[in-house]
């Protein structure tokens, strides 16, 4: 089981997951190029809730196949897209969707490039500012007195390179 | 008896890689010379076990001995050499031995190329490397030891099929090498934060072994989403996968620290910054090792099964990022800062690139962790996928790439951003150019692609233009110009080069995302179809034998306006042990893009059908000769005298200059 496993996180070490690539069939794709085209784009927004991380337009899982059929039909039948995507996670939970939807729980998932974008900035702003007020400080009758002090004595033995 | 060999080499490793984690630091403490003199023959020394180590879990390879647990577990006796070479990393416990491997070959370079750092900063940077190495040797020796005998056994289980391919045979090392790089950067800087000084010459040592670890990381990448693509099948690249995003992240991190690291070496700025770019960045490696060998990417429930490694991995990481950022915490507020500049300047643009390219980093982490810490805490599962990073990452590039070429045309302190586009003119020529044709040409698509495909011939031609810039290639005589491109730095034409390749690569990563096309049928022997151009004729499928699998191979030939151009030859592969299917691709490269057909299953019932999937990806190969192109530039620019990691000769003077404190 062990080895099995370390199989297994090698193989996603690697990227991949070991599928060869049978996704969509010939026989699930519909006539209508339009409306096969959306099923395509919606299958790319669906993940295949048993595999590790492909949507059901990689993966050729019997659930993925029964997931495209299934979209397929709900377009066939007259569905919008935000339809057969309701449709479909009110029977798979949100986790079928490879976009998570923006709701409390993904609150901070979304909005993390934003606040990340203003932290660095205020970040890198606030780093700089202080410095030239640091660099124009004299020293203090402490620090000079200590700077005397080491300027009497000689380099301390580890500011150098001590011969070889 | 040569694997026990390896066996006491590995522990002896461990004891030497604690004496130098203590000693040198101790010594560069007390500023005793003979405790520091200890790092250089421990670092040696811990090469040297270490090569043992790894040669004799190889030799254990080589000659299929099963009584070794890993051996047994990972290897057959048919498999072809190379293959059993490559079975030495090619799992857990040999893969984290390569990794401590490739630790020592680095911490052995600062021993031997060191000689011109100041001796306080050479003990505490190899005190620091070999605390890394006690760290992972400790994982290795207590929880993953490779050379755990057993009972001998009559045959080994063979290695898993998918890494029987000689790009994942180097894809792993290469990464490794660019993960493990980033230490350097790392023991660097917590070694200034020890020492509570750092100044240009320390950006100058830390930049060719950044510059070094990136090139391997892009290569390994690259190679990684090569692999990928003629292997999985759907013409695929990138896939936001949990474990590419794990290599991604010190990407990244990667790069910004390579442009910090100019500002800091050439204007003493962003000092702070740098130190903690450098810390992030091998943290993201050590947290990309977890990611991946822990198993928490498969479940989180995966880690507790068996906790061990991961609780293991998770403590190193504790540890090591923990305590780098604590000192970092303490003593970054008394570094002192230098060189001021204007927001519009070449230190202005290098820190929009930082910016964008650290956010970029952060909303790939958060994407990839999002889920396991959302489980974790309320127990909801969600799924991260490729719509979340392309609709939050994609964004946050498109002002990196358009600033890039401005970036190297501004003057330090202070740019003049209409001067810069004045002599971008060109570029912004032919990228109008390019939109324009684009968007005539493409009749389908989306209409952003047409807006992509211009950007990366802006940055390309950018590179082009700053180029001719620089050796004022029409305001000057060609003399002057053919003077000036002599004398014109290695790492100037380094940047350049790699710019281009950044240009090149979102030319392809456009093209092919917005234009690719699909077919997927059922054709019996003699059918035909058509794709972009081409006409395809399935011919038959044969079985065929390999030296360890057994294959089918689909012919098709392919036609072009009535004359023949090529063969294609998908086939699908079963290997003897283990049972796996795997599926290579036929792939036909021409200058356009790549004609790639997949042979799917023979449709049951059928006299002979198969399906057969055939996409067409337009310039797709842009995107790896873009990062060849990339890895060039970062080789051209270490080759760069001024950056060579000995330059022993004029380096020499450096160091005293050097080790006056920063004013």
């Amino acid at each position: 089981m062990r080895i099995l496993r370390s199989l297994i996180s090698l193989a996603v070490l690697l990227g991949m997951l070991v599928s060869p690539a049978d996704a969509v069939q010939p026989d699930e794709i519909l006539k209508d190029p339009a409306l096969e085209a959306r099923a395509r784009k919606l299958s790319q927004e669906l993940r295949c809730v048993v595999c590790q991380n492909q949507s059901i337009d990689d993966s050729n899982a019997p659930l993925a196949h029964d997931l495209r059929v299934l979209v397929r039909e709900r377009l066939s039948a007259g569905d919008t897209d935000a339809q057969v995507l309701a449709y479909v996670t009110a029977r798979y939970g949100d986790f079928v969707l490879l976009r998570p939807p923006f709701k409390s729980q993904t609150l901070l998932l979304w909005l993390a490039p934003v606040l990340l974008l203003v932290g660095a900035i205020v970040f890198l702003a606030r780093r700089r500012k202080p410095t030239a007020a640091e660099a124009a400080e004299p020293l203090s009758p402490d620090e000079q007195r200590r700077l005397a002090d080491i300027v009497r004595a000689g380099d301390p033995p580890q500011q150098g390179n001590p011969p070889i | 008896m040569i694997v026990e060999f390896g066996h006491f080499a590995l522990l002896l490793a461990l004891a030497v890689a604690l004496v130098q984690m203590v000693l040198p630091a101790l010594g560069a403490r007390t500023g005793d010379a003979n405790l520091m003199r200890v790092g250089e023959p421990a670092a040696l020394a811990q090469l040297w076990l270490l090569t043992t180590a790894f040669a004799a879990l190889t030799y254990a390879y080589v000659t299929s001995d099963f009584s070794v647990e890993n051996v047994w577990a990972n290897s057959h006796t048919d498999k072809p050499l190379i293959y059993r070479i490559s079975g030495v990393w090619g799992n857990h416990e040999g893969s984290m031995l390569l990794w401590v491997l490739i630790l020592a070959v680095f911490g052995a370079a600062v021993a031997i190329f060191g000689a011109n750092l100041p001796w306080t900063l050479r003990a505490n940077v190899l005190a620091v490397q070999a605390a890394i190495a006690v760290a992972f040797l400790v994982f290795i020796v207590f929880a993953s030891n490779p050379f755990t005998r057993i009972p001998l056994q009559p045959e080994g289980r063979g290695l898993n099929p998918i890494l029987q391919d000689p790009a994942l045979a180097i894809h792993p090392p290469l990464l490794y090498a660019g993960y493990v790089g980033l230490s350097m950067a790392f023991s660097f800087a917590v070694a200034a934060l020890i020492e509570g000084r750092i100044d240009a010459a320390w950006a100058r040592w830390v930049r060719p072994w950044t510059l070094a670890a990136w090139i391997f990381l892009t290569l390994g990448i690259a190679m990684g989403s090569w692999w990928a693509y003629y292997e999985l099948g759907w013409g695929g690249w990138w896939f936001w996968d949990p474990v590419e995003n794990a290599s991604f992240m010190p990407w990244l991190a990667a790069t910004a620290l390579l442009h910090s690291a100019v500002v800091m070496e050439k204007r003493e700025a962003l000092k702070v910054w740098t130190i903690l770019l450098a810390i992030l960045a091998f943290s993201l490696s050590l947290i990309g090792t977890f990611l991946v060998r822990s198993g928490v990417l498969t479940s989180v429930h995966a880690f507790a099964v068996d906790p061990r490694r991961g609780v293991f991995i998770l403590m190193i990481l504790v540890v090591l990022i923990g305590g780098a950022l604590a000192l970092y915490a303490r003593r970054a507020p008394y570094l002192r800062q230098g060189g001021l500049f204007a927001p519009i300047s070449r230190e202005g643009a290098l820190v929009l690139n930082n910016v964008l390219l650290t956010v970029g980093c952060g909303t790939v982490f958060v994407g990839t962790l999002y889920p396991l810490a959302l489980e974790s805490i309320t127990g909801d599962k969600i799924s991260v996928g490729p719509p979340y990073f392309n609709s939050t990452f994609a964004p946050l590039m498109v002002p990196l790439l358009l600033a890039l070429p401005l970036g190297p045309m501004l003057a330090w302190k202070r740019g003049d951003v209409p001067g810069a586009l004045q002599r971008l003119l060109t570029a912004a020529v032919l990228s109008l150019l390019a939109l324009v044709v684009t968007a005539a040409l493409a009749r389908r698509g989306p209409w952003l692609a047409p807006f992509a495909v211009a950007l990366g011939v802006w940055v390309a031609a950018g590179a082009v233009c700053e180029w001719a810039s620089r050796i004022k290639l029409f305001s000057a005589s060609v003399e002057e110009a053919l003077r000036r491109a002599a004398n014109l730095p290695r790492s100037a034409y380094g940047g350049m080069l790699a710019h281009a390749g950044v240009g090149v690569m979102v030319i392809g990563i456009a093209a092919t995302s917005a234009w690719q096309s699909e077919v997927v049928l059922t054709m019996k022997p003699g059918e035909r179809a058509e794709i972009a151009g081409y006409e395809l004729t399935f011919r038959d499928v044969s079985p065929r034998r390999g030296p360890n699998y057994q294959e089918q191979v689909g012919l098709l030939t392919v036609s072009q306006g009535g004359s023949a151009v090529t063969e294609l030859h998908p086939s699908k592969r079963t290997y003897d042990a283990p049972r796996q299917t795997t599926s290579e691709a036929g792939i036909h490269a021409a200058l356009s893009g790549d004609l790639y057909a997949v042979l799917g299953d023979e449709v049951a019932g059928s006299d002979g059908a198969w399906v057969i999937r055939l996409y067409f990806n337009p310039l797709v190969r842009l995107i790896w000769i873009g990062a060849i192109i990339m890895s060039l530039g970062g080789l051209l620019s270490l080759s760069d005298r001024r950056l060579r990691i000995g330059a022993p000769r004029r380096a020499r003077r450096r160091p005293e200059a050097a080790t006056v404190p920063a004013e």
